[in-house]
């Protein structure tokens, strides 16, 4: 009888703990999938923006105590419901528009959205110009024969002409 | 004997002018900011110019929450460059603090932290941790390190009662009396 009772209230331990383990490991998993934004959700925000302290790194690769600090701070954001932009914003206001990946369209930096394809534009030009000028010779001396050639050559180059000239007296 | 010439069809000299203007104009420009990049920080002798610094709650001067240099005409400024993520700064914070304990009540010196690309929770937890009581607030936007043209953290700064600066110190302090010896240069 004392055994049978020792049993039941093992197995009640058993059962009443088993209980516990599985209500505090779904409570758990509900609060990280629901409050907490992922990693992933983070480094979107972060890959946008570059540490000044570490130069030419973006903030979800920076490996450094500046950068871990500014990605908990996005993710602290992200959790009070900030948008994408309006986290942008702060790290602006806080840091500077260095701290963009893609600077703001104002000012100078037109200039780095405006230099690039005009470069292009410019050395697509050359190039077109300059392989006009290659083919075009090149195109005359196929159309004409020697005998025109050089009669062409007399007609624009008067010395030719008249040593021409001498020649043909000469026979 | 007639001389015939070909008409060379080619870029107007007015379009060539404005080409090789532009690329000299951007020539300049790059210059310019390669320059600025490399002139390292401000120099002892320059005058600075006045700047806002908004202050942390709870490191308010009289009361304001932003102090500009410009209030502290005629009081010598220790201006200090810091960070929480800093490792360098950690050596120098009780030096510092102790340094601005021993002048506070004289009235003639003023020491002022600027919290350089920091969050606002570490940066507060590394001031409680030292123990850190002068005037201290974020370099909103980088635009007070910018202006001193800093290289990293710590720096500081050392502005004489005229405006002027005339010590800059790179890296952490090593002692109290480092401090206290650069001070007393400029104080009557």
């Amino acid at each position: 009888m004392m055994k049978l009772n020792l049993n039941k209230t093992l197995r009640a331990v058993f059962f009443a703990s088993l209980l516990t383990v599985l209500f505090f490991t779904a409570a758990t998993t509900v609060f990280a999938q629901d409050d907490m934004p992922t990693d992933d959700e983070v480094n979107a925000i972060a890959k946008q923006l570059y540490c000044p302290v570490c130069e030419n790194t973006p903030l979800d690769v920076c490996p450094t105590e500046a950068c871990r600090q500014w990605r908990e701070l996005i993710r602290l954001q992200l959790s009070e419901g900030k948008t994408e932009e309006e986290i942008k914003q702060y790290f602006v206001d806080n840091y500077g528009a260095r701290v963009l990946a893609e600077p703001p369209r104002t000012g100078l930096n037109w200039l780095v959205y405006i230099l690039p394809p005009m470069f292009i534009l410019a050395g697509a030009f050359i190039l077109f110009r300059s392989f006009q000028a290659w083919t075009k010779p090149k195109a005359v001396e196929t159309a004409s024969s020697p005998s025109e050639e050089a009669g062409e050559a007399s007609d624009k180059d008067p010395y030719i002409a008249r040593l021409e000239e001498e020649l043909k007296n000469r026979k | 004997m007639t001389e015939t010439t070909t008409p060379k069809r080619g870029v107007s000299l007015w379009v060539q002018i404005v080409i090789w203007a532009f690329i000299a104009a951007l020539l300049v420009l790059v210059g310019v900011i390669l320059n600025k990049r490399q002139q390292g920080t401000v120099q002892p002798g320059d005058q600075i110019p006045d700047f806002t610094l908004p202050l942390f709650s709870g490191y308010e001067y009289e009361g304001q929450s932003e102090v500009k240099l410009s209030d502290f005409r005629g009081k010598l400024v220790v201006l200090n460059f810091w960070a929480s993520w800093c490792k360098p700064c950690e050596q120098e914070a009780a030096e510092l603090e102790e340094a601005w304990k021993m002048y506070e009540d004289s009235g003639k010196v003023v020491f002022l932290g600027a919290d350089y690309v920091d969050t606002e929770p570490e940066a507060r937890a590394y001031l409680k941790k030292f123990g850190i009581t002068y005037y201290n607030g974020p370099d909103m936007g980088t635009r007070i390190s910018q202006l001193f043209r800093i290289r990293g953290v710590p720096e500081t700064y050392f502005i004489d009662p005229d405006g002027v600066l005339y010590y800059v110190k790179v890296g952490p302090f090593l002692s109290v009396d480092e401090i206290t010896s650069i001070i007393e240069q400029k104080l009557p």
